[in-house]
């Protein structure tokens, strides 16, 4: 171990009622880079992350902070050490403002009055130090997430943090967000401040890591320099397999138009929306978070009302005001948030997804057809390749990437012709991705017609057969499959 | 990882070994007769919990059931009295109840309000309807015939433990195995993913406060057969019992997750308790503190199960 060493994990293993999460994983980190955690869920990222944190303990093993043998009991105890760790599920009270939540537990007072000047005046210095400008006095709920994460990022600048561990910091951030969040990072970093960077998306941490470690199954796979790296490998060193198709589009003749909608407008969320979708056809639609995509989908789906504007589904016009008049009409959604809108969690594999279809498989009195729901359901999870030991089992036991194929598994079984696909793989590892892409292939293949909202550019350009760019709650540009790049999608996005 | 065995039957165990230690305190505890008596006491607050489950699971609460039951005792008392006949007057006093229930779910549902104050406004102003309808004074003069709801025999069983077995049959079904039921679950566990599936969510809100007015109806009839008259004070306070019997047997205040049959457990644990402390003599000062000790602490053991096994759930 050698003196620029932060963090000295050595044989770090746990259990969970049998389970195992983390099997002897050993390695180090050194003091002032970037390091990238990754591997594919169930990996055992998030249990390290928490043992880390002081949320879990580890069974076996031995954890060095600053060259010290350290005992994480509890959050405290890692917070009090100098470990900050930012959750992607962010812990702010977003009643109170952005300078109570950093000095929450902490804030300066004067026999039990709080010092308000005292108080933004710090805060203010600690945004200083971070380059960005947050006003103090702003109140939390107010913020977008990326300034949220900011705020999280500040409160443990504050408390002293030597090593800020990000959960997929970048998962619900524009890519705009997600270059000042690196510029932070990068600024952090140059003042001697250690972090651990778990993210799905890998193409950024040739961005921002200088070094990446790999799990697999709960086992150490490898350490190597960013530079030593290109996706592929990472990819690899992941799965422990090569997985030459990342993006497995398959050719479809294209067929009728099935979904037209001809100058949709909703006032303060998107206006004179027009687009036609084919069957067969995959529609991209990127843009920046606020753009306006998510509230034409959810217009769409029926959440709310256009004030404008008509919507046809195989040429007849339709009004649609409630989701099931959209599932009526053969349009289905598979939400931006599956645990928000998704999934309830409290519930079965089973009963999520046979959900949204429950009308088609009830008997006299609105019983349910047992049978044919388990048939269903058995069926749609053995094509999805839902891993699940049960179909009974609790889905808010599985993986993020199980989980979202649930999502998936419930509209398809539907048999919707129009599937609208909002960030389909959101916080899901590359083995899921890549069958996810597999599925949205196959339902075109069989004549359904997908509108696919996505703000992972190498998805749209992967999977698109035309792409729409949205800014500002319009559409400003159409391309084919074979014009788009990165860079010109991004131009008129921004 | 599905329910473990504690979380899933740890209730049932509570209840057996109550029911072993009160066996040994009192020799008449372990009799037909006795047993028999207590389910028949029973009887009205496990109606009256059935469908409080159904409200607690969709996430909500209704504190005017005693209300309701007053209210609906006293139109069918009303009308009993002044010589209408006893189906029809059951049948004015059962759309009454689902009337009331409708309100609830409409006024929660349309206004946005909460069912806490929803409910809290309805306990108060059903009560008040019930005052005035009776001028404050109980309603007599029912006739012999309608007193077999609360104190007839079939085959030497209760009336309101038939009627209780029915309805607890028909309720675990519906619950179960419709869509309606599972859509009740849903709407409880996550009401926005269930909106995002398509579910409607403020009709079936409506329905499930709908058959609680309807259960407060049957509640109301078989308590003002049982006594022979319509107190219009009957029910006061049989939220409580309801919404203990339904915690106790496990259904969680959070919505999404719960059943009926748990809530007929917690319903028989409240009442061999009683009934025990009874034929023990004790006074009926220290049986509240002792039912209260027994609510919490039933919630305590439950958290302490769910979390022993929340916490290996994730692995990732």
């Amino acid at each position: 171990m050698g003196n620029d060493c932060l963090l000295a994990i050595a044989g770090i293993s746990k259990r969970f009622s049998g389970v195992k999460a983390l099997d002897n994983v050993s390695f180090e980190v050194e003091k002032g880079e970037v390091r990238a955690l990754i591997g594919e869920n169930g990996a055992g990222k998030s249990t390290l992350i928490k043992i880390l944190s002081g949320i879990h303990t580890a069974d076996s093993g031995t954890i060095f902070f600053d060259n010290t043998k350290v005992d994480l009991k509890t959050p405290r105890d890692a917070q009090d050490l100098g470990i900050a760790t930012v959750h992607q599920e962010l812990n702010l009270v977003p009643s109170l403002t952005v300078s109570e939540n950093v000095y929450m537990g902490r804030l300066p007072h004067k026999s039990g009055v709080i010092d308000y000047k005292q108080l933004h005046a710090e805060t203010e210095r600690v945004f200083q130090k971070l380059g960005v400008k947050i006003e103090p006095t702003a109140v939390v709920r107010t913020l977008g997430v990326a300034k949220r994460q900011f705020v999280e990022i500040a409160k443990a600048l504050s408390q002293g943090a030597k090593l800020v561990i990000m959960d997929e910091p970048t998962s619900s951030l524009s890519a705009g967000e997600a270059e000042n969040l690196f510029s932070v990072i990068k600024t952090l970093q140059s003042s001697g401040i250690t972090f651990i960077y778990i993210s799905h998306k890998l193409e950024e941490l040739f961005k921002i890591a200088d070094s990446v470690t790999v799990l697999r199954d709960g086992e150490f796979v490898a350490t190597r320099d960013i530079t030593d790296c290109t996706m592929d490998n990472l990819v690899e060193l992941m799965v422990g397999r090569e997985i030459t198709t990342l993006f497995p589009k398959v050719k479809v003749e294209l067929g009728e138009p099935v979904l037209h909608v001809d100058n949709l407008n909703r006032v303060g969320e998107f206006e004179n929306i027009s687009f036609t979708l084919n069957q067969g056809e995959i529609l991209g639609v990127s843009g920046l978070v606020g753009a306006g995509r998510t509230e034409l989908a959810r217009c769409l789906y029926g959440i709310s009302k256009p004030d404008s504007g008509h919507i046809y589904v195989n040429g007849q016009e339709c009004i649609i005001h409630k989701p099931l008049d959209a599932v009526n009409q053969g349009i289905c959604l598979v939400p931006e948030d599956r645990k928000l809108q998704g999934l309830v969690l409290k519930m079965s594999v089973q009963h999520n997804v046979s959900l949204a279809t429950l009308s088609r498989l009830k008997k006299l009195l609105g019983l349910i057809d047992s049978k044919k729901e388990t048939d269903a359901v058995n069926g749609a999870v053995s094509k999805l390749q839902i891993k699940t030991p049960s179909i009974k089992q609790l889905v808010g036991n599985l993986s993020g990437g199980n989980q979202q194929k649930v999502v998936l598994a419930k509209e398809v079984l539907a048999n919707p012709k129009v599937l609208i696909l909002d960030e389909p793989t959101r916080g899901v590892d590359v083995g899921a991705k890549a069958e996810i892409h597999r599925l949205i292939g196959a339902f075109v293949q069989k004549g359904g017609a997908v509108l696919m909202i996505s703000s992972e550019l190498p998805e749209i350009l992967g999977m698109s057969d035309r792409i729409l760019v949205m800014s500002k709650g319009r559409i400003v540009q159409e391309f084919g499959a074979d014009e788009a790049t990165q860079e010109k999608i991004l131009s008129c996005a921004l | 990882m599905e329910k473990s065995f504690l979380q899933k039957y740890g209730i049932v165990l509570v209840l057996l070994l109550i029911c072993a230690v009160l066996s040994f305190l009192s020799p008449v505890f372990l009799t037909a007769p006795n047993l028999i008596n207590v389910i028949r006491q029973i009887s009205i607050n496990g109606i009256l919990a059935i469908g409080m489950t159904l409200i607690i699971i969709t996430g909500g609460i209704d504190l005017s059931v005693g209300s309701q039951v007053a209210l609906t005792g006293a139109v069918v008392a009303g009308l009993l009295s002044s010589g209408t006949s006893i189906a029809l007057a059951i049948i004015v006093g059962l759309a009454a109840g689902a009337l009331i229930g409708f309100i609830n779910g409409t006024i929660i549902t349309k206004g946005g309000v909460p069912p806490f104050i929803v409910t809290l406004g309805m306990l108060t102003a059903a009560r008040g309807i019930t005052l005035i309808y009776t001028g404050g004074r109980p309603i007599y003069n029912l006739g012999s015939t309608f007193r077999f709801f609360g104190a007839g025999y079939v085959g030497g069983i209760p009336v309101p433990v038939i009627i209780l077995g029915i309805i607890l049959i028909i309720s675990h079904f519906v619950a179960k195995h419709t869509v309606f039921g599972r859509e009740v679950y849903a709407v409880g566990g996550n009401p926005e993913a269930a909106v995002y599936s398509g579910v409607n969510k403020n009709k079936r809100l409506v329905q499930v406060y709908t058959f609680m007015g309807f259960l407060s109806a049957i509640t109301g009839i078989v308590l003002t057969s049982r006594l022979g008259s319509a107190d219009p004070t009957a029910g006061t306070g049989f939220e409580l019992d309801a919404i203990a019997a339904v915690v106790i047997g496990g259904t969680s205040m959070f919505g999404g997750e719960g059943a009926v049959t748990g809530t007929m457990i917690g319903a028989l644990i409240i009442g061999v308790i009683n009934n025990g402390l009874n034929l023990l003599n004790v006074s009926s000062y220290y049986q509240q503190v002792i039912k209260g000790v027994i609510v919490v602490g039933a919630v305590l053991m439950d958290g302490y199960a769910r979390n022993k096994q929340k916490k290996p759930a994730k692995v990732s």
